[in-house]
């Protein structure tokens, strides 16, 4: 079955109920969040799912040289950033999609769908 | 053009949707469908005129182009055989129990206007897969390079395959809603050809004639919705008049002035008799109309007069009145005003007008209404200095030929 990601991302900085207005709101998210994810486990749909700390924690590695360089924050420079992710599997976009919509209302959040890669993108890039 | 060339041109408008839509089906990929049914045309262009028209043209289109589907999967090594099955059964969409057996043509639309992709993309795969038009042909009439369209198109396909855009009608739940996405993308490629503001009239032309080719498609897939029909009736009435809209010297010439001897009656006629089957059928039961049957019924009554001056205009209200409940935007209350004021006066139209000014304010019809109304009631200034905003909000040099003379009309 086709594999998507579906990223939330939120402001870098946060306030005080982490991205809500307030400590209600916040539980609320948490509560409806954890709902739609058993939902999603129940239907065998959940693959992972979890929220990330705030992108400042973030370091970035490159280690192409001979001794890794290490930068402090996150990759892109950026108000927004990925503040959790799912990765689910669905039949096709259409579903992916009706997921989505649920996932959006339950977090309070904006949600990009994006497929993985499949073997068959994967074996063209092989034989390009 | 000889016999063959002739059978290929209408084998050409009557098979291509169906060739594709059935290989897309067969074959899972929308890629290999498009290939392989233009070399099956390009096949027959060669062997008609020398073997002469087989008797089922579009059987015989669709053997050709299967067998050229194969040959390629066969050619591409790299996918090996338990793939290369796999992606032959790659059809997941279940029946529907009770209907009727499902056209292939009617998953084709609704994955070619899927809402996943941009609407420049929806369209461009439309007229591809859909119309047969040419990446050539689609970049002449939306004005953008070759090389841009074909690129547009490969990354819509490459989306629905990598994403899996699924390959069938919506549900029930969810038919209405993504139909009006489809009508959306057939009624912008009308608008497109019919409205153009630039470009050469007659590639545009061709554009409203591949729009309600391909609505009159949608509609004997789907018969029975009223928006389709709805949809398909505002196309004709409106085209109708297409010859009657510009004069000889190229200036536009609005409904009220134009010489109805002009129109296109058959098509008066159809687009009449559309418009009376939605309201024999909400009649008897069926849904309350939404915006393209009332956009309908409102140009049914415009045409169904003789001369301007009969203009049912209560009616109009009527109607916009009606359409304010399904589209509350302020275009829609500036036409209502517009059909105001030629009941209670221009006064009247201008009051209600000028509550939307905020909102109206970019929109060169706006300023083209209010410089009309201010002209009937005497304003000359502020008419003037409104014909200047509509003229320099206008794109269409048509459009800017007629205000410009209104506004030396003016006098002083």
């Amino acid at each position: 079955m086709p594999r998507y990601m579906m990223s939330v991302f939120g402001p870098t900085e946060r306030t005080e109920f982490g991205d809500y207005g307030s400590k209600e709101e916040m539980l609320q998210a948490f509560a409806d969040t954890g709902a739609f994810n058993e939902k999603l486990e129940k239907a065998g749909k959940f693959v992972f799912g979890d929220g990330l700390a705030e992108a400042t924690t973030a370091t970035v590695v490159d280690g192409r040289a001979d001794q890794p360089v290490l930068t402090d924050g996150p990759y892109l420079e950026s108000k927004e950033h990925l503040g959790g992710f799912w990765v689910i599997e669905a039949v096709d976009l259409d579903e992916a999609l009706a997921l989505a919509a649920e996932a959006s209302r339950a977090c309070r959040g904006k949600v990009e769908v994006r497929p993985f890669q499949t073997a068959e993108d994967f074996q063209g890039l092989l034989d390009s | 053009m000889t016999s063959a060339d002739e059978a290929i041109a209408r084998a050409h408008q009557d098979e291509w949707a169906r060739v594709v839509a059935g290989l897309a089906r067969r074959f899972g990929d929308l890629d290999i469908a498009e290939e392989a049914a233009a070399e099956a045309f390009a096949t027959a262009v060669e062997r008609w005129p020398a073997d002469g028209i087989p008797p089922n043209p579009g059987g015989w289109l669709t053997t050709t182009a299967t067998r050229k589907a194969i040959d390629r999967l066969r050619r591409e090594s790299h996918r090996d055989t338990k793939h290369q099955a796999a992606q032959m059964l790659y059809d997941d969409s279940v029946p529907e129990p009770t209907g009727p057996v499902e056209d292939d043509r009617l998953r084709l639309i609704f994955t070619c206007c899927h809402p996943a992709l941009a609407m420049d993309a929806r369209v461009a795969l439309t007229l591809r897969l859909l119309g047969g038009l040419t990446v050539a042909q689609i970049a002449h009439a939306f004005l953008v390079p070759e090389t841009t369209m074909a690129r547009r198109i490969t990354r819509a396909k490459k989306k629905i395959k990598s994403a899996h855009v699924p390959y069938r009608v919506p549900s029930a739940d969810d038919v209405q809603t993504r139909l009006a996405g489809v009508l959306a993308v057939l009624f912008l490629v009308f608008n497109e050809g019919y409205l153009s503001s630039t470009g050469e009239a007659t590639v545009r032309a061709d554009l409203s004639d591949e729009a309600i080719r391909l609505t009159r498609l949608l509609r004997s897939l789907l018969p029975d919705d009223g928006e389709v029909c709805g949809l398909l009736a505002l196309m004709v009435l409106t085209d109708a008049r297409r010859t009657a809209r510009v004069s000889a010297t190229g200036e536009l010439v609005t409904l009220q002035e134009q010489d109805r001897r002009l129109w296109d009656w058959v098509m008066i006629k159809e687009g009449h008799a559309l418009v009376r089957e939605r309201i024999a059928a909400v009649a008897a039961g069926a849904e309350p109309p939404g915006r393209y049957q009332l956009l309908s019924a409102i140009n049914a009554v415009h045409t169904d007069a003789a001369v301007a001056t009969e203009t049912d205009w209560e009616q109009i209200v009527t109607l916009y009145d009606r359409m304010t409940r399904v589209d509350p935007s302020p275009i829609v209350r500036l036409n209502r005003a517009v059909a105001v004021a030629e009941i209670d006066g221009a006064t009247a139209g201008l009051a209600e007008i000028d509550a939307w000014a905020a909102e109206l304010d970019g929109y060169h019809a706006f300023h083209a209404a209010r410089a009309d109304l201010l002209r009937r009631v005497g304003e000359v200034g502020a008419a003037r200095a409104a014909y200047d905003r509509a003229i320099a909000l206008a794109g269409n040099p048509a459009e800017r030929a007629y205000l410009s003379r209104r506004r030396d009309e003016l006098g002083h």
